[in-house]
């Protein structure tokens, strides 16, 4: 049982996660690719308990068995629409694990490098791999540590803030200590000095510093983001916390830790690049936080909001031929998306055309609607993308925006000054009937008002999304 | 007002009276007015003296003007722009004069547009009639007496009018072009089923009916030139030409010449429904139907809706309890004039003993205001050159980022040790991979996409795992805890993503 088996084994495992990542392309795939990514963890950790990690294997074991009956009671509880908690808390997790395993390989590097030469042949495990490496690879192996430990560190708070926030317990909005990105800059290169320092001398005490100030770091930056921009801040953590893999891969010498962080970290940018995209903004604003100001004046809004009761949603639902709905985050709080559900079955049991139209920002998440619509029993191949349905809105009867406001809002596409201009939106006010349910009248998160619910084939629907189609449900025939 | 009207009007407040015998026409008799809850007065003087509203079809006479008194409000066609003295008569008694023929044409307005009501009865009416002249079918025919080709219908002008007479022409079974200088309006003539006669001509010159309220503004001459050109080829095989071709404020153009009617078919017919305005035909004679002496029917009567009073008189009434609905919002039977509504304001020609025509142009625009951006179909030439130019600018992105890239690593590799760069290598081709990879993952699957990245992100276990044997208790104790976190993370994650791709079904 020597290293050769566990190289092997990491080969297999790195193949499994990559056709793990790809079978995700189609829904029934995906099905499929959970199972390599389960096989290639168990072959990864089972190669490396009786390879290189072989030590205390039992206390690994038993501790592996805790998290995960943890882990087991957390992922069968959690309901779908707090997934994006979820998915923040986990990402706080990897960072933080990959803090103490730079400052473990920190402890024995100093460890090993105070031997003489007798005893560092003596030497087993990760002490034993240390002990080879020269002069410029101990350097190299400090900067790859340090580097590990920054990233981790900035996860980990990272993650933190974005799970307070999405889970309700820390103020959504935009909050910026005073001196707003100087303190992040001035933390940033307090970093880079520590870096330096570090590199040089080798000491604890300028890692110690340079993590304080990650985790700073990490705090101050999230806080900053609001609720809209979460997408974003998720996928980007989700970044994060592979690179943090990667770093500590490189310092401890395991390819097999090198191909994941990269893959994570590759998905993470591709997804924060795909959510920045949709909404037109690049990726440094977000991450600095905030919605600009508007470039000019904004084009005043004319006519008023005409509100509905449910009996006339309800006609017109009977009436239309066709229907898109539109749902956004606001159907995730109000717990609406199986009131949705039903409706859907109501319409299409009558042979009525009855689609959804995502955007790719809409909720807290990449992919937050479908995973709702999902677990609602909505059938994946009549939610439709933007891109997809996008041409549609004009042949269509009916629409229904459910809790979305930015995405559905025509001054992306017809005021030039709106903070929002550009950003590609659901054509849904082409539709020849739009319906709004909405909790009240005022604008959504970015502030901008929405010249939607002003036009003359737009009816507001005022209420909570779930008591709203509860009184809407019994009145479809 | 229809019987049916006045219901509706009723349930906005108001009390209905009407003339007696007004509808007899239009077959509604005073019987049927007075199951429908109106009043019937014996003569206009007293309808006039006993209401707050008139609505009546055509413009008052001067007899009728002065009947109006203070705060009356009276509601009918004016043509406000050729009854100038009639207005100032009806400004100096006070009245409120709205024209229904002044009512902006913006969507919201629509339904009381009763221009376009009646223009649609025009059109209609316009291919009876033809038919009515035309001695032969207007649909093909294969018969055991024989084939009967079918009728060929030119439609000139698709405004309202035009588009009705292309829908009663193709329902009729004729084949049917049509033609109007206003591109934009080609797909509404072919959504008809008819087809739309091409000029060959700079789009650039092309006028644009938009600036002008929906209507077709005069064309350049070199425009008609070519326009009549194209009509003269197509003339003699035209068997029934239907011209609805009107500018505001003006005469309508003469676009059918006499050489035109003279090569066409005898036996074929022109209806002109611009008869009013010295008509599209040059041969045409208002209010009168003419053969020429090749034997082709000119009609040019003006009264096309009056020939179909019943359908008329139902449209109008609709229109005018439309305004009716629009002037009493409360609906309370009181009248709330209300000059800063757009729709009010433009139809109004004199209120609170002003002129007020003409009305300032409305906020919102016209319908057909949007002049559609005509893309260009690229010929084949341009798109291959948009395709090479977007090709090479995607090498040269990929050729510099791949210099850059390149760069960076042979930099690295000038300073670092060999052990360092086998890691790397490895490195950067699973970021690599992970970028071509991920692309490929459906948009609907992101959020379980971010679940399992999260769970496999627990591989820094590995690192802990190796760790955690070797060293001292410091070292044990954090390697233990970062082993049970990741374990948290392996075991939620790939449940979760489990969970989740489960409830993804198909339908």
């Amino acid at each position: 049982m020597e290293f050769g088996f566990t190289t092997a084994a990491y080969v297999v495992a790195a193949v499994l996660f990559i056709l793990s990542l790809g079978g995700l392309s189609g829904q029934e795939s995906a099905k499929r690719a959970v199972w390599y990514g389960i096989v290639g963890m168990g072959l990864a950790v089972f190669a490396t308990l009786i390879g290189p990690g072989s030590g205390l294997w039992l206390a690994s074991v038993v501790l592996i068995a805790l998290g995960g009956a943890i882990g087991y009671q957390l992922a069968t509880r959690v309901q779908m629409t707090q997934m994006p908690e979820l998915v923040a808390a986990m990402h706080s997790l990897v960072g933080l694990a990959a803090v103490f395993v730079g400052f473990i390989a920190h402890i024995e590097l100093g460890r090993v490098l105070a031997m003489d030469d007798t005893a560092r042949k003596s030497l087993e495990g990760f002490a034993a791999l240390l002990a080879k490496k020269d002069g410029i690879e101990v350097s190299i192996l400090r900067v790859e540590l340090f580097l590990g430990v920054f990233i981790g560190a900035v996860t980990f708070t990272g993650s933190v803030i974005a799970y307070g926030k999405l889970a309700g317990k820390v103020d959504s909005a935009a909050k910026k200590l005073p001196g707003g990105h100087m303190l992040n800059a001035a933390a940033a290169a307090i970093s880079v000095l520590c870096l330096i320092w570090y590199f040089n001398t080798g000491g604890f005490l300028p890692l110690f510093l340079m993590t304080l100030a990650a985790l700073f770091i990490g705090y101050h930056l999230i806080m900053g983001i609001g609720g809209a921009d979460m997408p974003v801040v998720v996928s980007m953590l989700n970044s994060y916390s592979g690179w943090a893999a990667a770093a500590i891969g490189f310092s401890l010498g395991n390819d097999l830790l090198i191909v994941v962080g990269a893959l994570v970290g590759s998905s993470g940018a591709i997804l924060s690049y795909i959510m920045c995209k949709a909404m037109n903004r690049s990726f440094v604003s977000v991450i600095l936080g905030g919605f600009g100001g508007p470039a000019g004046e904004q084009m005043a809004v004319e006519g008023e909001q005409v509100a509905i009761e449910a009996e006339g949603v309800a006609t017109a639902l009977n009436e239309a031929d066709s229907v898109i709905i539109i749902p956004g985050y606001g159907m995730a709080v109000a717990q609406a998306q199986q009131g949705v559900a039903e409706l859907v079955r109501k319409l299409r049991a009558k042979g009525k055309n009855v689609r959804f139209a995502i955007h790719p920002v809409a909720g807290r998440l990449p992919g937050h609607m479908n995973v709702l619509l999902a677990e609602a029993r909505v059938p994946y191949d009549i939610v439709m993308e933007m891109d997809e349905i996008n041409d549609d809105f004009p042949d269509t009867d009916v629409a229904i925006v459910i809790g979305s406001n930015d995405i559905v809002n025509p001054a992306a596409q017809d005021d030039p000054n709106s903070p929002i201009a550009g950003m590609p939106v659901l054509e849904c006010w082409k539709a020849k009937q739009v319906f709004v349910s909405k909790r009240g009248q005022g604008t959504g998160y970015s502030g901008i008002e929405n010249p939607l619910f002003f036009k003359e084939n737009t009816r507001m629907f005022y209420g909570d999304a779930k008591a709203s189609l509860d009184k809407l449900l019994p009145m479809i025939e | 007002m229809t019987p049916d009207s006045a219901v509706q009007l009723q349930k906005l407040g108001h009390d209905c009276l009407i003339e007696s015998g007004a509808g007899v026409a239009a077959g509604f008799s005073d019987d049927a007015y007075k199951a429908a809850g109106v009043k019937v007065v014996k003569t206009a003087a007293a309808l006039f003296k006993g209401s707050d509203v008139v609505a009546k079809v055509r413009p008052p006479t001067d007899t009728e003007a002065k009947r109006l008194t203070d705060g009356q409000t009276l509601i009918s066609f004016f043509y406000p722009g050729a009854n100038e003295k009639l207005m100032d008569l009806a400004a100096s008694k006070g009245a409120t004069v709205i024209a229904m023929d002044m009512v902006p044409r913006i969507s919201r307005a629509q339904k009381m547009d009763a221009l376009s009501s009646m223009a649609n009865i025009a059109g209609y009416r316009a291919v009876i009639e033809a038919g009515n002249n035309f001695g032969r079918f207007f649909t093909g025919q294969v018969t055991a007496a024989g084939k009967v080709p079918p009728a060929k219908v030119l439609v000139v002008g698709a405004g309202v009018a035009g588009l009705a007479a292309i829908g009663t022409a193709t329902s009729l079974g004729a084949i049917t072009y049509a033609f109007d200088v206003r591109p934009e309006v080609a797909e509404q003539i072919e959504s008809m089923g008819a087809e739309f006669v091409f000029l060959e001509f700079d789009a650039s010159e092309l006028p644009d009916g938009a600036a002008t309220g929906g209507y077709a503004p005069p064309s350049s001459p070199e425009f008609q030139a070519k326009q009549l050109e194209k009509f003269r080829e197509l003339a003699p095989d035209i068997d029934i030409v239907i011209t609805t071709a009107l500018i505001p404020n003006r005469a309508a153009p003469i676009l059918w010449t006499k050489d035109m009617v003279e090569a066409m078919k005898p036996g074929s017919v022109i209806v002109d429904l611009a008869a009013e305005r010295g008509g599209n035909c040059e041969l045409t004679v208002a209010d009168e139907k003419v053969v020429t002496d090749n034997g082709v029917t000119i009609i040019g009567y003006t009264d096309f809706p009056s020939r179909m009073a019943a359908q008329s008189s139902t449209l109008y009434a609709t229109n005018v309890r439309h305004m009716m609905a629009d002037l009493t919002p409360e609906k309370d039977g009181v009248i709330n004039h209300d000059m800063k509504d757009d729709v009010i304001r433009g139809a109004t020609v004199t209120h609170a003993k002003e002129v007020t025509f003409p009305p300032p142009p409305p906020k919102v625009q016209a319908i057909a205001a949007k002049p559609k951006e005509k893309v260009k179909e690229p010929t084949a030439e341009e798109k291959r050159a948009a395709e090479l130019a977007a090709f090479k600018q995607q090498t040269r992105n990929q050729v510099t980022l791949l210099a850059v890239g390149g760069a960076l690593v042979l930099g690295v590799g000038l300073v670092a040790p060999a052990s360092f760069m086998q890691h790397f290598i490895v490195f950067v081709l699973a970021v690599f991979v992970g970028f071509q990879v991920i692309w490929g993952v459906a948009h609907s699957l992101h959020t379980p996409l971010m679940a399992i990245t999260n769970a496999i992100s627990s591989i820094i276990i590995l690192g802990a795992l190796m760790q955690i044997g070797s060293g001292s208790f410091l070292v044990i104790l954090l390697a233990a805890l970062s082993v049970f976190m990741a374990g948290i993370n392996i075991f939620g994650g790939f449940l979760v993503t489990r969970r989740m791709l489960a409830m993804f079904q198909k339908s």
